[in-house]
């Protein structure tokens, strides 16, 4: 029955190297790519948008096959809380350090160490940091677009401020 | 085994249904439609108070004399529900499960395929196989 995609739940701890290397080589193309057919500053933002819509319909088509195996969830925190656990360690083989609510509808998700950010520079290193939020768009639109296939409309961002750990701000837009 | 298979769309609309028997389809529509009332129920939406089933199995939806119905709901609020004849009772409660759970991991590959658009409907030749090895048709 499981064709194409292998549970990444399963393999997270078993999985090699070499297909750890492959995401993030082409995650780094991907960010390339759309950032090459752009001139300017301004036209660079609006291709990260591009960016942010391929994790979206990732993220919306991964989100099927991780909860398959799990309980329903009981409300929008059971959710999250998926998210920053299973959900995290299944793309980035950690889960999410520290899960901040107001009970309204704004999360803020912290990641100390983040898997796209930790080979680009360390805390006293703040070469690349003006760069750096460019390799964020892709999670953003991932998280974005899980949340939407959950039943939760939101908008996403992120800032980073030391350079391995950056935090997402998940807001949800209210019915 | 089954008589018919069908799969409901978040907002309630049908994106795909098989029968056995294609010059009964009206019929089983009409029974899979009426069914969603009753999985609304179970789920509870809008209505906190009533018990909340955290098995994503939701059991014998109702019977009749010819037919059983059973439903499934994901996560994603997507609804698979099955027909099943009463004089059939050679499958068990946990059969049935089976049943969902290989439709379910049918529906998450067809999901999967990159050039399907969520939200449509389901035209997929592979998904059409594994309804048809899940009937028992083929």
């Amino acid at each position: 029955m499981r064709q194409q995609v292998i549970d990444t739940k399963m393999n997270s701890h078993t999985a090699g190297e070499a297909d750890e290397c492959l995401f993030e080589y082409l995650h780094t193309e991907m960010v390339n790519y759309t950032l090459s057919k752009a001139s300017n500053k301004k036209e660079k933002e609006e291709e990260l948008s591009r960016l942010e819509w391929m994790g979206f319909s990732v993220g919306y088509r991964i989100i099927e096959r991780l909860t398959r195996d799990c309980s329903r969830f009981k409300d929008e925190l059971d959710m999250i809380k998926f998210i920053c656990t299973d959900f995290w360690s299944s793309l980035y083989h950690k889960q999410i350090d520290n899960l901040r609510t107001n009970h309204h509808g704004v999360y803020m998700l912290q990641d100390n160490s983040f898997r796209l950010l930790n080979k680009v520079g360390t805390n006293c290193n703040k070469q690349y940091l003006q760069e750096s939020p460019r390799l964020l768009a892709f999670t953003c639109g991932l998280l974005r677009g899980s949340l939407a296939n959950l039943g939760i409309i939101s908008t996403v961002n992120a800032e980073i401020s030391t350079l391995p750990s950056c935090k997402f701000h998940v807001q949800v837009q209210q019915m | 085994m089954a008589v018919c298979v069908a799969v409901i769309g978040k907002d309630n609309s049908p994106k795909y249904i098989r029968c056995a028997d294609e010059s009964l389809a009206l019929q089983f529509h009409c029974k899979v439609h009426t069914s969603i009332d009753i999985i609304e129920e179970k789920l509870n939406i809008g209505n906190k108070t009533a018990i909340d089933i955290r098995d994503l199995y939701l059991g014998l939806l109702y019977a009749t004399e010819e037919y059983k119905i059973y439903g499934y709901a994901t996560n994603t609020k997507i609804k698979f529900i099955i027909v099943l004849q009463s004089s059939n009772i050679s499958l068990r409660d946990n059969d049935v499960k089976m049943i969902f759970k290989k439709l379910h991991a049918a529906y998450s590959n067809a999901v999967c395929n990159p050039f399907y658009i969520p939200g449509d409907e389901i035209n997929s030749k592979s998904f059409d196989v594994s309804i048809m090895e899940i009937m028992g048709i083929i």
